[in-house]
C-alpha cells in the first residue's frame, strides 16, 4: 500500500532514473544509463532524496583535463619526443632543432633538461646535440605521460580514478607549462536507502500515469481512466510577490473606516499653516514653550516667511489679551501680530478642527468630524522619534455633548483598534478644559500606554470661531505606537524606510 | 515639563495619612500630575505647566491632602504688616515690576535649603519662562537694611560678589564669568543698564536676571527670616509666583509679613493672598460633565481641589495661576469627582458620515497600480533640497525650512520623482524588477493662494526599474490608468532636464497638462547611484479630479 502511494507520486524523471541506481551511482553514470540530461538527472535524484528513497553524498574532488599546450601535444606529440625525432638522423644545433620539428625555444630548455636526465642525448662539438642508444630506445617506447594525454584528450578525469603510473605522470606534467588544468568540483554519489532498494525491485511502468492535464486531453476526453501523478503537496514552492498598499496606509484606511462608521465627516486642510491657525486660534499663549524653534518647523530660507491673517484674527487677539466675549480673563499678555503670521508646518491636526469650527454653518449642528493626517515637529530622528508622523483628530460639536460622550467615543475607537481597556487621566492642554490624557492597557506588555490627548475645547477657542459656546469634544491621538506595535516594528523609522523586501513580506492589516 | 522628586515620608507627614503604594500611585495620577515612578522613599512626579503651585513638596502635599480628603477646602494664611518699604526706581523699564515679602521664624535644614532653591529654579523655568518673563530671589533678611531700592544701573560702574565668588567683580563681567550670566545673557540683549536690588547701606543684593550677591543672597542653616522678591515684565505673573513661594514657606512653618512696594505713581502692599472669586454656574457645570451635582456636592468637590465657597462663588486660592474661566473650575470638579467615575456613553445623534471624495478618488487610482503589481511606498514630505534640484539637473524654487534639526531634510518636496528615486537608491540590493508608486502632496510658491502663498498639490508617481525598463512601460501604465478613468489624453513631445531627450512626454487631457512620462536621464541615475534604467510617470491628481468632476456635470 505504502509503496503504491509513493509510486503514484513519482515524477516521470524519477521513474527513469531510479532503475539505474543499483546501489550506488554517480551522476555521470546515471546520465549515461538513463539518457537524460544532467539537469533532469539532478532534479530526479533531488526529488527522490526528498522522498527518502535515496541519499545524496557530496564530495569535493579535483577534476583534471588538458590545458592549451596539453591539447596541442595530444595531437602533435610531446616536445621531448619531437626533439629526439629531429636528432635521430644526425646531431643538430638547437636552432636547427627548432626549425626542424617546430619546437619552441622555451620547450627546448625543458627538453634538454628532461632528456639529459633520461641519458637520451649528449652534446657534441659546435654545441650540436646527438641521440644516445638510450635515446633511440626511448623514441620507440610510449611514455606514461603520452598515455595520460591520450586519455585526457578523450575526457576529463577524476584524480582519484588514476592508476599509479598515471598519477606519477600527472604529477610530472602538472609542473610543466599549461599542459594540465585542474578544476575543483563536487561529485555527488547517490545511494539507495532501504526503502529505495525495495522500490528499485519493483518494475515502474510510467505508462498510464499522467503528469499534466492538457487542453488536448480535455478536448478529446482522453483523461478518462487515467491516473494523475500525485504531487508532494508539502513541497516548498518558490515565493512570488505582488503589488500592495503600504502597510501603514492599510492601517489608516481601517482607522478612517471606524470614524466613518460612527457617522463622522472627514476634514481636510493644508500642511502649511500660519502660526495663527496652528496655535493662536487654539488659545496657545504666545510665550508657550512649544512655539520655540526646536519644536516647530518654520518655513523660509534663513528668515521665517510670513503669511496673511484672516479677518477673524481680531476676535482671537481680543480673547488672548483680555478674554474677549468669552467670560475669560485671557492670557493678559501683549499680542504680537508678526508672531501670528509665521508660516509653519502644522504641528497637530487639531488645526483642522479649529478651521472646521470656523467654517461650520448652523445647519451642520450637531456635527462630528475627523481627520487622519501627517503632522510635523522639528526633532532629530531616532528609533522612537520622527519629524513627520500621523495623528488622528476628531471633534463632536453638539449642544448636548458631555465628558461622558468623550469617554464613550474614545473607548469605542480604541476597542476597535484592539485595546478594550481605556483609561482617562487629568492632563493639561491650553485649548481644552477639562483636559484628558488617554491611556490604553497593552494586553501583551501588561501596562498602560499613553496614546493621546483629549478634552472639551475651551470657550476661548469655540466662541470666536463658532460664534457661540457649544461644547466641542476634541481629541488628537498618535498612531505610530499602535501601527508599529501591530506590525512588530521596534524602530519607528521603519514606517517610512520603504525597504522593498520589508514591504513585499509585511503581513496585511487584519483587524476588521 | 518639569519633574520633581518628593520625599514620601515628608508628604505623608504633611498629608496626615499613609496610603498603600498602589493607592498612592493611582491618586497621584488621578490628581492631574503624571507619576513617573516611585523608588523607595522617592516619588518622581511630572508637573503640568498650568500648576506651578505643585512644584514644591509643601504645595504638592497641600493639593494632595485636599484631594484625598484629609485637609479639604481653602487653606487660610495670615499676613502681618512689616512696615518696610521697597522703592522702585523708574529706571527699571526693562523689567518694570517687582513684588516682595518677608517670611519669619523659619527653621532650615540642608534639605529645606536645597528644596527652596529647587522650587525657585523650577518656577523660573516654567512660570517665569526661563527667566524671560520673571525671576525670583530669596535672601536672608537679617543682613539687609531697609528700605531697599529696585533700580537699574550701568553695569560697568558697579561692583559686587556674585553667588559663589569671593571677590568683587564688575557687574558687566557677570555676563562672561558667572555661569548664570552666560546662561541668561540672551534675555538681556540690547540692555544698557541692568536692574539691581540695593539695600539702605548700599549693599548690592542681586543683579537681575542673573544672580544674588554672595554676601546678602545666600540662605543657609542659620537663616531664620527671609526676604523674597519676584520681578519681571508682568505684574500678575509675579504676584502668583510670590504667592506660591510664601505659601510654601508658610507651610514650612514660617510667618508671612507684607511690604510696601513704592512705585513712582502708586504704592502696593504685597503679598496679597486673598482668594479671587469666580461665579459657579451649576447647570453649566452639570451640562458639560453630564452630571446632576447638587450645590452641596459641587462645593464638596471644590473643597477637594483646595477651593473655598461662599454665596454662589468659588474662592480660588491665590497661588493658582491657571484659573481663567469657569471651565477651569469644571475641570477641577471633574478631577475631584474622579475621571474614572464617569460613565462611557455614545449618544444616538444622527450625523451623516462622509469620506473626502478626493481621497476616495486618489485611493481608487492607487488600486489600479496595485493591480499592475506596484508596491506603494510611504515617503516624507521633507527632502534634501540638493536631491530635488542638483541631483535632478533641475532648477526649481523648492520651499525651504528654517533650521531643521535633521539637516538632510531641509526642504518641502516640489515633485514626487526624486522621493521615489531615493527609495530605489536605498533598495539596490533587493530583487528586480522593482515597481513602486506613491501619491503625495508637493509644495510650490503661488501668490494666488490666500494666507500662506504656498500651493499644495497631490501628485501620483509610478516608477519602474529593471534592465528593460523603458518609455513604453511607463506609458503603458499611464495608459492603463487613463483608460480606467475613461479620460482621453495625448502625449506631446517635451523637454525636461531630468529625462533622456526624445524620451519624455507631456500628457494633455482636455487642454490641461496633467502628467509627464519618460525615461530618467542616465546622469540623474548615476548621481543617485542607480545601476538600472528607470521609467516613470507623475500625474497631477487634483487636475484629473477637477476634470472628472467637470465631466460628471
Amino acid at each position: 500500500m505504502i509503496f503504491n502511494k509513493i509510486i503514484n507520486t513519482l515524477h516521470p524523471l524519477e521513474r527513469k532514473v531510479l532503475p539505474h541506481i543499483a546501489k550506488h551511482a554517480t551522476i555521470s553514470a546515471l546520465i549515461d544509463a538513463s539518457k537524460l540530461s544532467e539537469t533532469e538527472v539532478i532534479r530526479a535524484i533531488q526529488w527522490l532524496s526528498n522522498k527518502n528513497i535515496v541519499t545524496i553524498d557530496v564530495r569535493p574532488v579535483e577534476l583534471i583535463g588538458l590545458d592549451e599546450n596539453g591539447k596541442a601535444y595530444s595531437k602533435i606529440g610531446l616536445p621531448e619526443k619531437r626533439f629526439l625525432k629531429a636528432i635521430s638522423a644526425k646531431p643538430l644545433s638547437q636552432q636547427e632543432i627548432v626549425k626542424h620539428e617546430n619546437v619552441t625555444q622555451e620547450e627546448i630548455g625543458v627538453c634538454i633538461g628532461l632528456l639529459k636526465r633520461y641519458g637520451a642525448i649528449e652534446f657534441k662539438e659546435e654545441m650540436k646535440i646527438a641521440i644516445t642508444d638510450a635515446g633511440k630506445a626511448l623514441l620507440t617506447t610510449v611514455l606514461p605521460e603520452e598515455h595520460l594525454l591520450e586519455r585526457l584528450a578523450k575526457e576529463s578525469r577524476n584524480v582519484s580514478a588514476l592508476t599509479l603510473a598515471e598519477k606519477e605522470a600527472y604529477e610530472r606534467l602538472k609542473r610543466r607549462k599549461e599542459i594540465i588544468k585542474t578544476t575543483p568540483i563536487k561529485v555527488r554519489t547517490v545511494t539507495l536507502t532501504a526503502l529505495g532498494e525495495k522500490l528499485a525491485k519493483i518494475k515502474l511502468d510510467a505508462k498510464g500515469i499522467q503528469d499534466r492535464l492538457t487542453p488536448q486531453m480535455l478536448k478529446e476526453g482522453s483523461w478518462k481512466g487515467k491516473t494523475f501523478r500525485h504531487y508532494d503537496v508539502k513541497i516548498n514552492v518558490p515565493k512570488i510577490t505582488g503589488g500592495k498598499r503600504h502597510f501603514e496606509n492599510q492601517a489608516l484606511e481601517y482607522i478612517k473606516r471606524i470614524w466613518l462608521d460612527l457617522g463622522f465627516k472627514e476634514m481636510k486642510g493644508s500642511y502649511v499653516q500660519t502660526s495663527f491657525w496652528d496655535l493662536d486660534t487654539l488659545f496657545v499663549p504666545q510665550d508657550h514653550p512649544a512655539r520655540q524653534m526646536q519644536d516647530t518647523l518654520y518655513i523660509g530660507s534663513g528668515t521665517i516667511e510670513r503669511g496673511k491673517l484672516p479677518p477673524i484674527y481680531k476676535k482671537i487677539k481680543e480673547v488672548h489679551e483680555k478674554g474677549g466675549n468669552t467670560g475669560s480673563m485671557g492670557w493678559r499678555t501683549p499680542w504680537n501680530e508678526d508672531e501670528e503670521k509665521k508660516l509653519l508646518l502644522r504641528t497637530h491636526t487639531t488645526v483642522l478642527s479649529a478651521q472646521r469650527l470656523a467654517s461650520l454653518k448652523k445647519e451642520e449642528l450637531p456635527g462630528k468630524f475627523f481627520n487622519a493626517g501627517r503632522v510635523f515637529r522639528n526633532e532629530a530622528v531616532d528609533w522612537k522619534h520622527l519629524f513627520e508622523f500621523y495623528q488622528v483628530d476628531g471633534i463632536v460639536v453638539d449642544e448636548n455633548a458631555t465628558l461622558k460622550h468623550l469617554k464613550g467615543y474614545l473607548r469605542c475607537f480604541f476597542g476597535k483598534m484592539g485595546y478594550p481597556d481605556v483609561r482617562m487621566r487629568p492632563a493639561y492642554f491650553p485649548y481644552t478644559e477639562p483636559s484628558v490624557e488617554v491611556d490604553v492597557f497593552h494586553p501583551i506588555k501588561k501596562e498602560w500606554v499613553e496614546l493621546g490627548g483629549a478634552g472639551i475645547f475651551r470657550p476661548e477657542v469655540v466662541i470666536p470661531l463658532l460664534g457661540k459656546d457649544v461644547p466641542v469634544l476634541a481629541w488628537g491621538l498618535g498612531l505610530a505606537r499602535i501601527v508599529s506595535g501591530y506590525y512588530n516594528i521596534t524602530d519607528i523609522r521603519d514606517l517610512y524606510k520603504n525597504d522593498l523586501k520589508q514591504l513585499r513580506e509585511m503581513k496585511a492589516w487584519m483587524r476588521v | 515639563m518639569p519633574t520633581i522628586t518628593l520625599n514620601k515620608s515628608v508628604i505623608e507627614n504633611l498629608v496626615g495619612k499613609k496610603l498603600p503604594l498602589d493607592k498612592l500611585k493611582d491618586r497621584i495620577s488621578m490628581l492631574g500630575t503624571d507619576l513617573e515612578g516611585i523608588e523607595g522613599d522617592k516619588i518622581h512626579v511630572e508637573i503640568f505647566p498650568n500648576r506651578p503651585d505643585l512644584l514644591s513638596e509643601q504645595g504638592f502635599a497641600r493639593a494632595f491632602a485636599a484631594f484625598i480628603g484629609t485637609k479639604p477646602g481653602l487653606r487660610q494664611y495670615t499676613i502681618k504688616k512689616s512696615g518696610f518699604k521697597v522703592i522702585v526706581d523708574p529706571s527699571v523699564s526693562m523689567r518694570p515690576y517687582t513684588v516682595c515679602a518677608l517670611v519669619k521664624n523659619l527653621t532650615f535644614t540642608d534639605e529645606r535649603v536645597r528644596e527652596i532653591m529647587q522650587v525657585q529654579e523650577k518656577l523660573a523655568t516654567t512660570h517665569g519662562r526661563n527667566r524671560k518673563k520673571s525671576a525670583y530671589g530669596i535672601y536672608p533678611a537679617d543682613t539687609i537694611t531697609f528700605p531697599i531700592q529696585y533700580i537699574a544701573k550701568d553695569p560697568t560702574k558697579i561692583k559686587f560678589k556674585p553667588l559663589g565668588f569671593h571677590q568683587e567683580i564688575l557687574a558687566s563681567e557677570v555676563l562672561e564669568r558667572h555661569p548664570k550670566g552666560r546662561e541668561y545673557r540672551h534675555i538681556t540683549e540690547g540692555w544698557k543698564k541692568y536692574p539691581f536690588f540695593i539695600d539702605a547701606k548700599d549693599k548690592v543684593m542681586c543683579m537681575l536676571p542673573f544672580t544674588n550677591s554672595n554676601d546678602t543672597g545666600k540662605v543657609d542653616l542659620h537663616t531664620k527670616n527671609v526676604f523674597i522678591e519676584c520681578s519681571g515684565i508682568d505684574l500678575q505673573n509675579i504676584q502668583v509666583a510670590l504667592n506660591i513661594i510664601v505659601t510654601t514657606l508658610a507651610d514650612m512653618g514660617g510667618e508671612i509679613y507684607s511690604l510696601d512696594i513704592v512705585y513712582s505713581n502708586k504704592t502696593i502692599t504685597t503679598p496679597s493672598v486673598h482668594p479671587t472669586k469666580i461665579k459657579l454656574d451649576l447647570p453649566y457645570v452639570n451640562k458639560r460633565l453630564g452630571l446632576q451635582l447638587t450645590e452641596k456636592e459641587a462645593v464638596k468637590l471644590l473643597g477637594r481641589m483646595g477651593y473655598g465657597y461662599a454665596n454662589g462663588f468659588a474662592l480660588v486660592p491665590a497661588y493658582r495661576a491657571d484659573i481663567l474661566h469657569q471651565v477651569d473650575l469644571i475641570e477641577d470638579i471633574a478631577i475631584a469627582y474622579g475621571y474614572e467615575n464617569f460613565e462611557e456613553i455614545i449618544p444616538h445623534v444622527a450625523t451623516i458620515a462622509e469620506e473626502s471624495p478626493f481621497d476616495v478618488f486618489k485611493n481608487r487610482i492607487g488600486q489600479y497600480l496595485v493591480g499592475l503589481g506596484l508596491l506603494e511606498t510611504n515617503t516624507y514630505h521633507l527632502i534634501d533640497k540638493e536631491i530635488q534640484t542638483t541631483w535632478m539637473k533641475l532648477k526649481v524654487e523648492a520651499i525651504e525650512l528654517v533650521d531643521p534639526v535633521s539637516q538632510e531634510y531641509n526642504s518641502l518636496r516640489y515633485w514626487m520623482i526624486p522621493s521615489l528615486l531615493h527609495v530605489l537608491r536605498e533598495n539596490k540590493q533587493h530583487e528586480y524588477p522593482q515597481r513602486i508608486f506613491e501619491s503625495g502632496t508637493v509644495f510650490m510658491h503661488d501668490k494666488a493662494v490666500e494666507e500662506t502663498g504656498i500651493r499644495e498639490v497631490m501628485r501620483l508617481c509610478a516608477m519602474s526599474t529593471h534592465p528593460d525598463a523603458d518609455f513604453t512601460e511607463a506609458k503603458q501604465m499611464l495608459d492603463y490608468v487613463f483608460r480606467a478613468l475613461d479620460l482621453p489624453y495625448e502625449v506631446v513631445e517635451t523637454e525636461h532636464a531630468s529625462f533622456i531627450p526624445g524620451r519624455v512626454g507631456r500628457v494633455v487631457a482636455q487642454g490641461k497638462n496633467v502628467a509627464f512620462v519618460g525615461e530618467l536621464h542616465p546622469e540623474v541615475l548615476q548621481t543617485f547611484g542607480l545601476e538600472m534604467p528607470v521609467c516613470a510617470f507623475e500625474l497631477n491628481v487634483n487636475e484629473i479630479f477637477a476634470l472628472l468632476q467637470e465631466k460628471e456635470k
